[in-house]
């Protein structure tokens, strides 16, 4: 059984296209792309235990730090980049986000909301950074360096030219709620987005 | 030999030598009469001859790649690490072979043969032999051996560089190929590294210009300063400073220079082992075999283009503490294979050996290949119902 936020995101990728999974992790979902949607493509992993992981599954997967870019990939070598969770963990954001859209057609990206009411009440409230299912390291050994908010993502999006063509805000059991339709960046606890590069409308 | 032999090892092993009476035209321009490959093989060949794997041996190695010759050998071959019984190269599984390249010393023809036009060894008159070279005389030993297609061809260091000639030149041969601690081609400081070994051994007075056989010598002062230069680049800074650190052999300065401090004694013990055990003819000609190598050189220096024919499905493994050749080198030709959108997979071990990592049983790269071969039989189901 597929995440429920990696299979929206299975329903974003058309059949046979390349897709390049950024902080591939163990390599679920582009193996199910593989399989459901005969993908062809990359997976770029940090983590020891992760490699073996993907190559158990027959992956072509690349042990490669994101924070070093992706002078790796050739422009538009791909029709989707795909980063789920880990935008929040890399050092340059906006910079990896102009080289997804440089390397692919569209990019999909996805990252816990730091503006979700439960990190504010935490701040407001206790006075404390905020530990959740999202979040659940302690400030001191977060490898999420990077949090945003919607409204912060999508001001830096604004700033960019990057257009955001679609939006879906789910909480941590990957369920969207009506509260998060009306207000996604108080309720919704992860983000989703799908994303192209100014020139491209 | 330990008295109980470990059930992953191959255990006793003895090679085999095939012979060559075609003449074999060399990529300098000259031409071998005919040739002999000394090999060894490991595992089974089976009926339908497709689980043979070729490993392809490094700068000094030889084709004794695993188990022991005899009960009184105190070390296995050079890769035991890597390959036997259950091991990531398994030769429960696998058929292995790995010969000893021309030029060499171990049994392949190569300086230290007889030339037949002149019933004296070649010496310094055995042609210089590229990569390019030993693949296709490791492509005719495929032939003799009815090996249409190599399941994977693997190596390590200039290894790895066959493999990826194997790559360019046999497409159709091999299914896997696996370049671990390579380079595309030398960098200009690997290249001053070779010609310090060369300089070394050819000024040496006991050289006499590749004739020291005729005068009874050989030059052991140079070939032994070439080793020792060697192996302080096989190591790492971190890996020589937790071996040796500044560690004396007795408990105070002598003022001299006797080998006083633990790592000098450790690189003359190296170096005087060496000597004896390799020709120097032949390392002159392994150093000139790893300057040449450049495969990109036919293609405008395009490495992309050098691997636009290839088909195999290839793993690239480096190590971090690796200098010689260091991980930014095995990303070069990842990206190429990138460019041409070959299966391409790439793991960056956490090492602190230095090159020589790529010999030794470092628990992620073992971890990394054997998922790295269960590709292969993975592949190898997938053929089954295709």
């Amino acid at each position: 059984m597929l995440r429920p936020d990696l299979e929206i995101i299975s329903d974003w990728i058309n059949a046979n296209s390349r897709v390049l999974d950024l902080g591939c992790g163990d390599g679920t979902l582009l193996a199910h792309l593989i399989e459901h949607r005969h993908v062809s493509g990359y997976g770029l992993e940090i983590q020891d235990d992760n490699i073996t992981k993907c190559l158990d599954k027959g992956l072509n997967v690349l042990q490669i730090n994101l924070d070093e870019g992706l002078a790796d990939f050739n422009n538009n070598a791909f029709d989707y980049v795909v980063m789920t969770q880990t935008l929040q963990a890399v050092s340059y954001p906006d910079k990896l986000l102009e080289e997804m859209l440089r390397v692919g057609r569209e990019v999909i990206v996805t990252f816990p909301n730091f503006g979700h009411w439960r990190s504010r009440m935490n701040i407001a409230l206790q006075g404390r950074m905020p530990l959740s299912d999202s979040l659940p390291h302690a400030w001191y050994n977060t490898p999420n360096i990077r949090l945003c908010t919607l409204h912060d993502f999508e001001a830096l999006c604004a700033e960019k030219s990057i257009l955001i063509t679609e939006r879906t805000v789910v909480n941590h059991a990957h369920r969207t709620t009506i509260g998060m339709r009306w207000l996604p960046n108080f309720f919704g606890e992860i983000a989703l987005y799908r994303l192209r590069g100014a020139a491209v409308t | 030999m330990p008295d109980v032999l470990p059930v992953d090892s191959v255990g006793l092993v003895e090679p085999n030598v095939a012979h060559f009476n075609q003449s074999l035209l060399l990529e300098c321009g000259k031409t071998l009469p005919g040739y002999e490959l000394i090999y060894e093989t490991y595992g089974t060949l089976n009926a339908a001859r497709n689980n043979a794997i070729l490993i392809c041996h490094a700068l000094s190695s030889d084709h004794h790649a695993a188990g022991y010759h005899s009960a009184t050998d105190k070390k296995p071959g050079w890769w035991e690490s890597c390959i036997g019984p259950g091991k990531p190269i398994d030769t429960n599984k696998f058929f292995v072979v790995c010969n000893n390249n021309i030029g060499g010393c171990k049994g392949s023809t190569g300086p230290t043969s007889t030339n037949p036009e002149t019933n004296q060894p070649y010496g310094p008159d055995f042609p210089i032999v590229t990569v390019k070279d030993w693949v296709n005389t490791q492509a005719k030993l495929a032939d003799q051996l009815n090996i249409d297609c190599w399941q994977a061809v693997i190596g390590g260091s200039l290894g790895g560089m066959q493999a990826m000639q194997w790559s360019i030149d046999h497409p159709e041969r091999l299914k896997h190929c696996f370049i671990i601690a390579a380079a595309p081609h030398l960098s200009a400081q690997n290249i001053a590294f070779n010609e310090v070994a060369r300089r070394a051994i050819i000024t040496d007075p006991d050289f006499h210009h590749g004739h020291y056989y005729k005068h009874n010598t050989e030059p052991s002062r140079g070939l032994m300063l070439a080793r020792m230069l060697g192996h302080i680049t096989y190591l790492s800074d971190d890996a020589m400073l937790a071996k040796f650190g500044r560690e004396l052999k007795e408990s105070h300065y002598k003022f001299s220079y006797d080998a006083e401090f633990e790592v000098e004694s450790y690189l003359r013990y190296q170096g005087e082992k060496f000597v004896g055990q390799f020709d120097a003819n032949t390392y002159l000609l392994m150093t000139r075999a790893l300057d040449y190598f450049d495969p990109a050189q036919h293609y405008n220096n395009d490495l992309s283009s050098a691997l636009s024919m290839t088909k195999a499905h290839f793993h690239i493994i480096s190590f971090t503490s690796d200098w010689r050749f260091a991980p930014a080198r095995s990303r070069e030709i990842t990206k190429a294979l990138l460019d041409n959108n070959r299966d391409v997979s790439y793991a960056e071990i956490t090492a602190n050996q230095g090159h020589d990592a790529f010999l030794m049983d470092i628990p992620h790269y073992m971890d990394v290949f054997h998922a790295n071969m269960r590709q292969l039989t993975l592949a190898n189901k997938a053929n089954v119902t295709t």
